[in-house]
């Protein structure tokens, strides 16, 4: 570890617990790099991107006509220009915004309602929680990738329809692990007890349940972000994203797909490998969660 | 047996009010959405409101909504999905005929995934935390990044149009489309039963891409399962002694360790099978195959009502079923369980 204010700061956010977690570490940096990424070239208004001058290099929206039409990458177009003499590289990195912003807030959506009405659930219990419980399940086993398309297609394209459709999904998950924490915890006799000594009970549960699901909410979510992140892309794919000319990968790759059998493959490679570089961190970082969780791994690595 | 038949009609009995929830959605999500079907299906512009109204009579949607309802379900205890209005055909007869396709496709995406899943999941358990381990895991991880979609599109740049080695899209070349007699859907099937084995060659050279597009991010979550369920077992006390009674390594890991570890292995393949429907409406759409899951997209797009609620209704009911097979196949693997 190191000394003085570097290994302070790196102690403060918990870097020397991380040690040997090859795949959290990559995943993080990772996570990072596009989260910064992002952030440095998202929309400013005025359908304009980026807050550094030449960060996207050019404007991702309009095309310049002294630009080569569908040009293979070359120096001066690391990624190709598109059919529209637009620059692929800036549009990659102006797209990262969007599917960040999707798969994030239906996340944080999925997990907020899930767990509550999860948590009601099992603790109001009876036929409320058994109609819960098998509503949940129907969604649950649906294919979600279906539902999605659906939900989308029912409220319009769009980043709000996106985010409603995607956590939806994702709710039985949230659903499940809170639920499944309440009706351990509210066996135990310390519940028992704080209730008789005059405690409300909701309360009790809430500060014994909440704490236990939040080490198994971790890893599942980082998971569910991978995977969002890939819904979001065919939902755009399928043309129910954000509208054009705005940057977005998932819909990038639609519009390459036009070309695609005139063998302009760098219309769809790059903005592929975005979506999978950013998924592929997510779902490092939570394999590098389970890692640190699972203590049946810890204890072989002590013996 | 007798427990076992209980079993299978209880859960027979729970899939029912699962497809009511489903289909209560759907209708009512659908009657919400904005756009007309029969507007859609006359085309779109230039129909005059007296034609409109007739057809909206025509097809009871003039009616209230909950008696539209009940006339659904009421149909649907017959048997009746209703018309669909983009094909004209009835709408359980389209799904019937496209069953095949979605299922050649889903089984041998699987068949994929389990060939390069479950061995690669059994190296990295016995290689547990060596190179070889977490060259492995790095890969099965790495498999369920990738956008279903995105890897067709690759194989189709790569394999079809650069190399040009396999076909672009489709299920069968047109030149054999009137000469072929399909006998139960299955082409690979059929082309086996009739014994032309230039169609049969035909058939799995536009199955590859496809299926393997498929597969690839169920090989990655099998392989994952499976080098789990293996570390599990090779701890076990029955692994050590069958080792210690002298046993051949090979014996002890296949008939010991991989017949225990196949228990979770088969719930894998149960609950994958909803995502394999998924992932089959994104590569159905890439190639161009004509299943059921490539139906429900176009019907989206062309506002089919009845048969969005019949395409979602049938793939609940089918994922529900799969899912049972898969609770009844575990009494055969592990004999402990008895229902």
């Amino acid at each position: 570890m190191k000394r003085g204010l570097t290994g302070t700061v790196l102690r403060a956010l918990g870097v020397g617990t991380l040690r040997g977690q090859t795949l959290l570490k990559t995943g993080l940096v990772i996570v990072a790099l596009f989260v910064i990424v992002a952030v440095l070239c998202a929309p400013r208004g005025g359908d304009r991107y980026g807050w550094i001058a030449g960060f996207p290099p050019y404007d991702p929206i309009r095309g310049y006509s002294n630009f080569p039409r569908l040009s293979a990458p070359s120096s001066s177009h690391w990624m190709g220009t598109d059919h529209l003499q637009r620059d692929v590289f800036s549009r990659v990195l102006a797209g990262g915004w969007a599917p960040l912003v999707v798969a994030f807030s239906s996340i944080a959506l999925a997990m907020s309602v899930g767990s509550v009405v999860g948590w009601i659930s099992g603790y109001v219990g009876g036929w409320p929680d058994r109609g819960l419980s098998l509503t949940m399940d129907a969604i649950y086993s649906f294919p979600s990738m279906i539902l999605a398309i659906a939900l989308v297609a029912v409220m319009g394209a769009g980043l709000v329809p996106m985010i409603a459709a995607i956590s939806f999904v994702y709710v039985p998950t949230y659903f499940r692990i809170t639920r499944a924490e309440v009706l351990r915890v509210r066996e135990y006799a310390f519940v028992e007890a704080a209730r008789a000594a005059g405690a409300s009970g909701p309360r009790v549960l809430l500060r014994h349940v909440a704490p236990n699901t939040v080490n198994a909410m971790m890893a599942v979510s980082s998971f569910n972000i991978a995977d969002a992140i890939l819904t979001a892309a065919a939902l755009a794919f399928l043309g129910y994203g954000l509208p054009p000319p705005t940057p977005d990968w998932g819909f990038d790759i639609q519009n390459g797909q036009r070309y695609l059998q005139s063998g302009y493959w760098w219309l769809i490679t790059f903005p592929g490998l975005a979506i999978v570089t950013l998924s592929l961190g997510f779902g490092l970082v939570g394999e590098g969660i389970s890692d640190l969780l699972n203590p049946k791994r810890r204890r072989k690595k002590l013996a | 047996m007798g427990g076992l038949t209980r079993y299978i009609v209880q859960r027979l009995m729970l899939t029912v009010p699962m497809v009511f929830i489903l289909l209560s959605v759907a209708f009512l999500a659908l009657r919400l959405m904005p756009g007309d079907p029969v507007l859609a299906m006359m085309g779109g512009r230039n129909v005059s409101p007296e034609l409109l109204a007739q057809k909206r009579h025509e097809m009871g949607l003039d009616k209230p909504l909950h008696v539209q309802y009940v006339d659904y379900l009421r149909g649907l205890v017959r048997g009746d999905l209703g018309r669909s209005t983009r094909t004209g055909k009835p709408v359980g007869e389209e799904l019937i005929s496209r069953l095949p396709a979605t299922l050649e496709l889903a089984l041998w995406g699987m068949v994929f995934a389990a060939l390069f899943g479950i061995p690669t999941g059994m190296i990295a358990a016995l290689r547990a935390d060596r190179p070889a381990d977490h060259a492995i895991r790095i890969l099965h991880i790495g498999s369920f990044a990738l956008p279903i979609f995105w890897v067709g599109l690759m194989f189709q740049v790569i394999f079809a149009v650069k190399l040009g080695w396999l076909p672009v899209a489709g299920r069968l070349a047109g030149r054999y489309a009137f000469s072929f007699q399909q006998v139960t859907g299955f082409y690979l099937l059929d082309a086996l039963i009739l014994k032309d084995w230039e169609i049969l060659g035909d058939v799995v050279r536009h199955l590859v891409l496809p299926a393997v597009a498929l597969g690839l991010a169920q090989m990655g979550f099998l392989g994952r399962v499976t080098r789990a369920a293996m570390l599990e077992v090779l701890d076990a006390e029955y692994v050590t002694t069958a080792r210690s009674k002298g046993l051949r390594e090979r014996v002890v890991i296949l008939s010991h360790a991989l017949r225990n570890a196949l228990i979770p292995i088969i719930t894998v393949f149960g609950l994958e099978f909803a995502v394999l429907m998924g992932g089959a409406v994104l590569t159905e759409t890439v190639f161009s195959w004509p299943g059921v899951a490539g139906f429900l997209i176009q019907s989206l797009y062309y506002r089919d009502w009845w048969a969005l609620q019949g395409t979602i209704a049938f793939i609940g009911v089918f994922v529900a079923m799969v899912n049972l097979v898969v609770d009844l196949l575990y009494s055969f693997v592990d004999p402990r369980i008895r229902y």
